[in-house]
């Protein structure tokens, strides 16, 4: 150990400057050979990387970015350009053009390895400073594994979360990225890839949005509806699901466990199959409740639920109650697990002051269970609010609104944001839309959360 | 304790009690008894769908088997649903338990970040998500859809398992500490036998999802040898020239029914799950 110390001349800055040179180099003047090794082949692999995926080797008319550039050089031009050439009909066929989403997409995925790079370079100069600072001060030479055996002990947390981190980086954040990108482009159906270049256009599309009046208008309805279908969604399942729970509860109900199983039934039923099912038993044309109702002489013709232009209600309406038998098993089974853990004794104390049975639920049971259930209101809220299923299998959005720009009467911003992106490949305007939903549900939620002080516990 | 007096208000009560119970079960099981019906109906339109058919016969499900792809559909989604459920539950339990038992750097902001990720609409995703594949080679693949669907239910996963493992008392684990265990035996030891309701809750939920889920698929999967469930069974009615709705029915029926007794056997866990969830949030 006196060894050592003899021999640390270097200051501490000097094994940082030497890591920032050569990945890895300051852990070597520190001796941590293995660590240094390990540094200096990460760096070795984003060369090699770059190096083999470009075109290096032919550069007899100068070094061009889109010609010899590799996975990182060239993701980064294309994420910049979007492309310069696009593909077009030549002689002797198409000739070879950009295609400016794929440019986009490789240049997000390089920024984002790039970025991580970044992180390891940092640390990796950090990491030498630290450990030649120590050794002045202690005098203490540690080896490369008992440096790591300490770090696998103090980065535990980062270790076990990297696997479920790396996924959501980039099968979650990275493709957000993009498509928040998507809005500040011309990437539309008439303007599609290779044939055609994408361009950036800054807020462009935003503006539209604002200033054309069928957008706005479009919009605003459709978001009026959605707000209206996830709060009657929202608290229609709520109450009847409580409503339900709370009769199951009665000690005079037999079969609790049997009828349980029963209304459990929608919720076990896959969702899509069940509307698929209402929509079919809703057909205006060959379906049975039609027939019956014709048939019985209730009305005079048959009624085309979700279809009819001039009953904009009906199906609205339908719609929520479909929404109801689909979501209240949900509510039912949380109200019925919280109820059992609401103890007895508040029940004697009321009994004993001569409460009656709707004094106890609404000043004992509904709060309690109220307190209980909250923050998972609010997570019905918002999926309620991008409710995809429901409306898109059982009405298609339908009764079709001619005063709207790709938008029927029940549609959902969720349901409009599919037909503009993938039935009418209007992307970029989808991508608008989705930053615009995102916005308002984050802030509503982020203000809930706030209010129940779920942060706060952290 | 009151002597037990059945007064008529009380018999008036539960009678109507019963007659609501009943008058709901009727609502539930009528939709699904149609289905039923229809898929043993001997026609194929869905104008003469209904809860009892004038002849049964097994001919749908025999088609069903004999003449479209429903088992390939039926044995992909299988397996989607299979590793979506031991892949997520592990994903998740781990994530959960380094929010819930260590301090470090960013954890506020992590979760955070994870709640705020669940408000992007899918479709802001989609493309890039379809992009993303078109680069690794992972469109058109299982293992692709599989990916995905862990992904995007990690982060609801994470928090709801997160609050769950809260709730486990921390005494647990510096006992094993004391007694020399690592902190991935804790993990495995302690804190997956503790947290299994919650896991099973889980577990059922990734396992429910891929036959339901229309979107990815649609997106992702285009040959028809790898459809799943989902999209094969809607391509048989939302096609108007075709006019399958028994065969549909009858598709129906067998992707429901395993689901269902599924949810119906493990309902004890499922609300002990939802319950525990709802306490911390």
């Amino acid at each position: 150990m006196n060894q050592s110390q003899n021999k640390q001349t270097a200051p501490a800055w000097a094994a940082g400057v030497l890591s920032a040179i050569v990945w890895g180099g300051g852990q070597w003047l520190n001796r941590q050979y293995l660590k240094g090794l390990l540094f200096f082949l990460i760096s070795a692999g984003g060369i090699t990387a770059e190096l083999t995926t470009g075109h290096y080797n032919d550069m007899s008319a100068g070094f061009r970015l889109r010609d010899n550039g590799g996975f990182f050089l060239k993701g980064l031009w294309g994420l910049v350009t979007l492309g310069t050439q696009p593909r077009k009909m030549g002689i002797s066929g198409l000739t070879p053009g950009d295609h400016s989403i794929v440019l986009m997409a490789n240049g997000i995925i390089a920024l984002f390895v790039i970025l991580i790079l970044v992180f390891f370079y940092i640390w990796n100069i950090r990491d030498a400073v630290r450990v030649r600072r120590r050794m002045e001060e202690s005098g203490l030479q540690h080896s490369s594994l008992q440096d790591m055996k300490q770090l696998w002990e103090s980065m535990y947390a980062y270790i076990v979360l990297s696997p479920a981190a790396l996924l959501t980086l980039f099968i979650c954040v990275l493709p957000i990225v993009f498509g928040v990108l998507i809005a500040f482009t011309d990437y539309s159906r008439s303007n599609t890839p290779p044939t055609k270049l994408v361009h950036w256009v800054g807020f462009d599309n935003f503006v539209t949005v604002t200033q054309v009046f069928s957008w706005m208008h479009t919009f605003l309805n459709v978001l009026l509806w959605t707000f209206v279908w996830a709060i009657l969604a929202t608290i229609t399942t709520y109450f009847f699901g409580f409503f339900q729970a709370v009769l199951l509860n009665n000690p005079a109900v037999k079969f609790k466990k049997l009828w349980r199983s029963i209304y459990i039934l929608p919720w076990a039923v896959p969702a899509m199959i069940s509307a698929l099912v209402f929509k079919s038993m809703f057909n205006g044309q060959f379906g049975p409740i039609s027939q019956f109702l014709l048939d019985k002489g209730f009305t005079d013709e048959r009624i085309y639920w979700f279809t009819d232009p001039s009953h904009v209600s009906l199906a609205r309406i339908l719609a929520l109650l479909i929404n109801l038998w689909l979501g209240f098993p949900y509510f039912m089974a949380l109200i019925g697990g919280t109820l059992t853990t609401v103890s007895d004794s508040y029940y004697e104390a009321a009994r004993m002051d001569g409460a009656t049975s709707s004094q106890t639920f609404w000043r004992i049971t509904f709060p309690i269970v109220y307190r209980a259930t909250a923050p998972l209101l609010m997570l019905s809220f918002v999926s309620n609010f991008n409710n995809f299923g429901v409306i898109y299998f059982l009405t298609e959005g339908g009764p079709a609104n001619p005063n709207y720009n790709f938008a029927g009467n029940t549609d959902l911003l969720i349901t409009w944001l599919y037909k503009l992106t993938l039935d009418n490949r209007l992307y970029n305007m989808g991508a608008v839309m989705s930053i615009i939903v995102f916005l308002i549900v984050a802030s509503f939620s982020l203000l809930n959360l706030r209010k129940s002080k779920s942060l706060e516990e952290l | 304790m009151k002597p037990k007096r059945t007064t008529l208000a009380a018999v008036l009560k539960t009678t109507l009690i019963y007659i609501e119970l009943i008058v709901v079960a009727v609502i539930v099981i009528y939709p699904l008894m149609w289905i039923v019906g229809s898929s043993f109906g001997s026609s194929k339109g869905l104008a003469n769908a209904s809860p009892i058919p004038a002849d049964t016969t097994w001919n749908n499900y025999i088609n069903l088997f004999r003449n479209t792809d429903f088992p390939v559909w039926y044995m992909n989604t299988l397996k989607v649903a299979a590793a979506n459920m031991v892949f997520g539950v592990l994903l998740s339990t781990l994530g959960a338990y380094a929010f819930s038992r260590f301090k470090f750097k960013g954890k506020k902001a992590s979760l955070l970040t994870i709640l705020i990720l669940q408000m992007f609409p899918t479709f802001l995703t989609a493309i890039a998500v379809y992009m993303l594949f078109l680069n690794f080679g992972l469109l058109d693949s299982l293992t692709g859809l599989t990916i995905v669907g862990v992904a995007a239910q990690l982060p609801y996963n994470i928090w709801l398992l997160k609050g769950y493992i809260d709730n486990i008392s921390l005494s647990f684990d510096e006992a094993a500490l004391i007694d020399g265990a690592s902190r991935t035996q804790i993990f495995i030891r302690i804190i997956m036998p503790l947290a299994s309701p919650m896991l099973t809750f889980v577990a059922v939920l990734q396992f429910a999802a891929p036959w339901m889920d229309f979107i990815l698929p649609r997106l992702l999967i285009s040959s028809e040898e790898k459809k799943t469930v989902a999209i094969g069974l809607y391509s048989m009615i939302s096609d108007q020239t075709r006019n399958e709705f028994t065969l549909f029915a009858a598709g129906s029926v067998i992707v429901a029914i395993p689901i269902a007794i599924l949810y119906i056997v493990l309902q004890k866990y499922l609300i002990n799950g939802l319950t525990a969830g709802g306490d911390k949030g």
